[in-house]
């Protein structure tokens, strides 16, 4: 029997295993992330490697011991070195003498005969053209929901009245989107979950700053990769909006809130005029529409040894002289710490609201903002 | 006279005496950054985000030794060159951390070079550049036809055993130096990126050590790009990057050869795409007969340190030739 697994990636696992069941696969769900799967993965992974090549080895060979036969994932066509990690895995995994099939979905629009093969492999429950087309829907419509209710949370979680409310509900709600499997339920438990998270007790006049969040996809939708960086800052008061969600829900509003509905890619052009990889161009394009929209910061979150955000990194400086907008940079590897990551961020939050007091205060007054803090 | 900058990294070890050539037929006066020091490594260093690689440093430190000596700079964004594969992503976005990660820079000169498609090809970027010199085409596609006999020059003394080094040597300054000696006991390939091996800095000039050793050395520089294109390969999804997908071709040409008894690999430490270089080289057992050694550089790299590995890769290469029927 076939038992299929995937990438892990923030609670994305929930829609894929939906549609991978409904095409009558047996879904081995990849274990969430733990220091385990981050030590499994680096000990055979190179040592060069990036942040999510480490994870998602570690992550295959949890998925392998619970008996997984069937990695379905992404390919690339480069310059990010991200499009030959699935061959890499292979190669690896069978030379670690695990006889599995891996099964990458190239770019449809480059290679149109991968996609339909590899969903023809996929198909076990033989099901017509039509139905897979209605169900891929069906599963990019349960990745939207996920997606609205983890921004929601954003909002809210630094203005609850109570510590911890947000996460605990938010935790609630998820398995509500988990259990719907038809289209309306779908719809009807994202309309729940936003209304439940809505209800969630909260200080409207409390001082938050806003911050975006931008970088490479994978340390942006793993929580374990990036430490639940989302999560503490939304503890220190902080709404966070991501550049990047899996169904880019966030771009496309990104365009229109902006005055000259730029894109990220005119935002980008004057600094880096090349698509080099990764998401490089895109952090870029991402801080000058965010500075635009009048955010109070930008945090930058790249594996190491990630060379485009190396050169996004190296060119962010000019943009945030230009825009007048802090931008902090954490590169991630195993070897990030919590604490030291914590302390960094309070700093950072400190500064920002700081300055946004100052702002915001009239200078007449002449008195020390500090005691606003807490 | 107008002069351009060129720094000694990157490219100055592929493409130099092509774009040396051309702007002098333009009149105008090249200037280059001389060889790495400790001193550029420390401007390097300094300037340069930490957690770019040595190579990256490196460029930075020549740039900053241009600076007051040039009135522009000639960075050129190079994409692709051979329709197939592209340049690592820190060669496509060089201009940009150049401009923006230095201060008070003088202008660069960036033109992109995309041979995929034909208003980005390498005869339009010569164009560009000339223009924006103020040269009419007839002087330009005078210099362009010298550059490139200049070019084959190169290459034809590369193939012919030289390194880059050397060969720039030999076509401008005139220096002739002994032709690689072919009677040596031991033959080694050193194989990386060129702007590694040929750098006697950060390489710690691996080259002449192992010839000090009586050990000739050839590099992938050294290969002819149709023998590497003929490499037959396992059937693995190609390597995305110009210069790794060389590295591994050569590997594979050089471990099929007869006369080679060591391979060396060198690369830089946290350089993205050797991470997969390096596992691909291993897993799909390019060197199974012959000894292969793996050095990592970074700027703190030592001479010391290097060559007791080197030492100890060589007598154990000697110990099993001479154990060898």
């Amino acid at each position: 029997m076939n038992k299929v697994t995937f990438p892990h990636m923030g609670e994305s696992f929930r829609a894929f295993k939906m549609l991978l069941n409904d095409m009558g696969n047996e879904v081995i769900l990849p274990p969430r992330p733990t220091l385990n799967t981050i030590n499994l993965g680096v000990q055979y992974a190179p040592e060069f490697a990036c942040f999510p090549l480490k994870i998602l080895m570690g992550t295959y060979l949890e998925a392998i011991q619970k008996g997984a036969n069937i990695l379905v994932t992404t390919g690339g066509v480069g310059p990010c070195r991200a499009g030959l990690y699935a061959e890499l895995h292979k190669k690896i995994l069978h030379d670690l003498g695990h006889p599995i099939e891996m099964i990458v979905f190239e770019p449809p629009r480059l290679y149109p005969l991968n996609f339909i093969r590899n969903v023809y492999k996929l198909n076990h429950a033989k099901l017509s053209i039509k139905a897979i087309i209605e169900r891929i829907k069906k599963g990019w419509r349960k990745l939207q929901a996920l997606d609205n209710a983890e921004k929601l949370t954003h909002i809210i979680r630094p203005r609850e009245l109570k510590k911890g409310t947000t996460t605990q509900k938010y935790k609630q709600v998820l398995e509500w989107i988990d259990d719907a499997n038809t289209f309306n339920d779908i719809i009807e438990a994202e309309t729940v979950a936003l209304e439940e998270l809505h209800k969630i007790p909260q200080e409207p006049d409390r001082l938050v700053v806003k911050v975006g969040i931008v970088g490479e996809i994978y340390v942006l939708l793993e929580p374990t990769a990036n430490l639940e960086i989302e999560e503490t800052l939304g503890n220190l008061g902080v709404e966070v909006e991501r550049s990047m969600f899996l169904t880019g829900w966030a771009r496309d509003n990104t365009w229109k809130e902006t005055v000259e509905g730029m894109t990220v890619k005119d935002a980008a052009l004057p600094y880096l005029p090349e698509l080099i990889g990764g998401h490089g161009r895109d952090s870029i394009g991402n801080t000058v529409l965010y500075a635009k929209r009048k955010f109070d910061g930008i945090i930058q979150l790249a594996p190491f040894t990630c060379i485009p955000e190396i050169v996004a990194r190296t060119i962010l400086p000019a943009v945030s002289k230009d825009y007048d907008i802090p931008v902090l940079t954490f590169f991630l590897d195993e070897q990030t710490g919590k604490a030291g990551m914590n302390t960094r961020l309070e700093a950072f939050v400190d500064l920002m609201k700081r300055k946004k007091l100052k702002n915001n205060t009239k200078p007449q007054y002449g008195h020390p903002p500090g005691h606003l803090f807490n | 006279m107008l002069r351009i900058g060129i720094p000694s990294a990157f490219f100055y070890y592929v493409h130099y005496p092509m774009w040396k050539t051309f702007f002098e037929e333009l009149d105008i006066q090249v200037v280059t950054s001389g060889k790495t020091t400790r001193q550029i490594v420390d401007n390097g260093v300094r300037e340069a985000l930490a957690d770019a690689c040595v190579p990256v440093k490196v460029y930075f430190g020549h740039v900053i030794n241009l600076y007051n000596k040039v009135d522009y700079l000639f960075i050129p964004r190079i994409v692709c060159l051979n329709k197939k594969t592209v340049y690592c992503p820190k060669f496509l976005g060089l201009p940009d951390m150049i401009r923006y990660g230095i201060a008070n820079m003088p202008p660069v000169i960036d033109v992109r070079i995309d041979a995929r498609s034909r208003k980005d090809s390498l005869f339009a970027a010569f164009h560009k550049v000339g223009k924006m010199l103020g040269k009419t085409p007839l002087q330009i596609n005078k210099a362009i036809l010298k550059a490139k006999i200049y070019q084959r020059k190169f290459q034809k003394l590369l193939s012919s055993g030289f390194q880059p080094i050397e060969a720039i040597d030999n076509i401008f300054a005139g220096r002739v130096p002994q032709p690689p000696a072919q009677l040596k006991q031991l033959k080694f390939a050193v194989v990386g990126y060129p702007y590694i091996i040929h750098d006697q800095y950060i390489s710690v000039d691996i080259i002449n050590t192992l010839r000090k050793m009586g050990i000739s050395v050839i590099t992938s520089d050294n290969i002819s790009n149709l023998i590497l294109r003929l490499q037959p390969r396992a059937a693995a999804k190609h390597l995305f990057w110009t210069f790794s997908e060389r590295t591994l071709r050569a590997t594979s040409h050089f471990a099929r050869r007869k006369d080679i008894d060591g391979i060396i690999h060198m690369s830089a430490f946290g350089c993205g795409p050797d991470s997969i270089v390096d596992r691909y080289i291993q897993l799909d057992n390019y060197s199974s007969k012959i000894p292969f050694l793996r050095l990592v550089i970074d700027e703190l790299s030592g001479v010391a340190g290097v060559s007791t590995r080197l030492e100890a890769f060589v007598d154990m290469v000697k110990r099993k030739k001479r154990g060898m029927p």
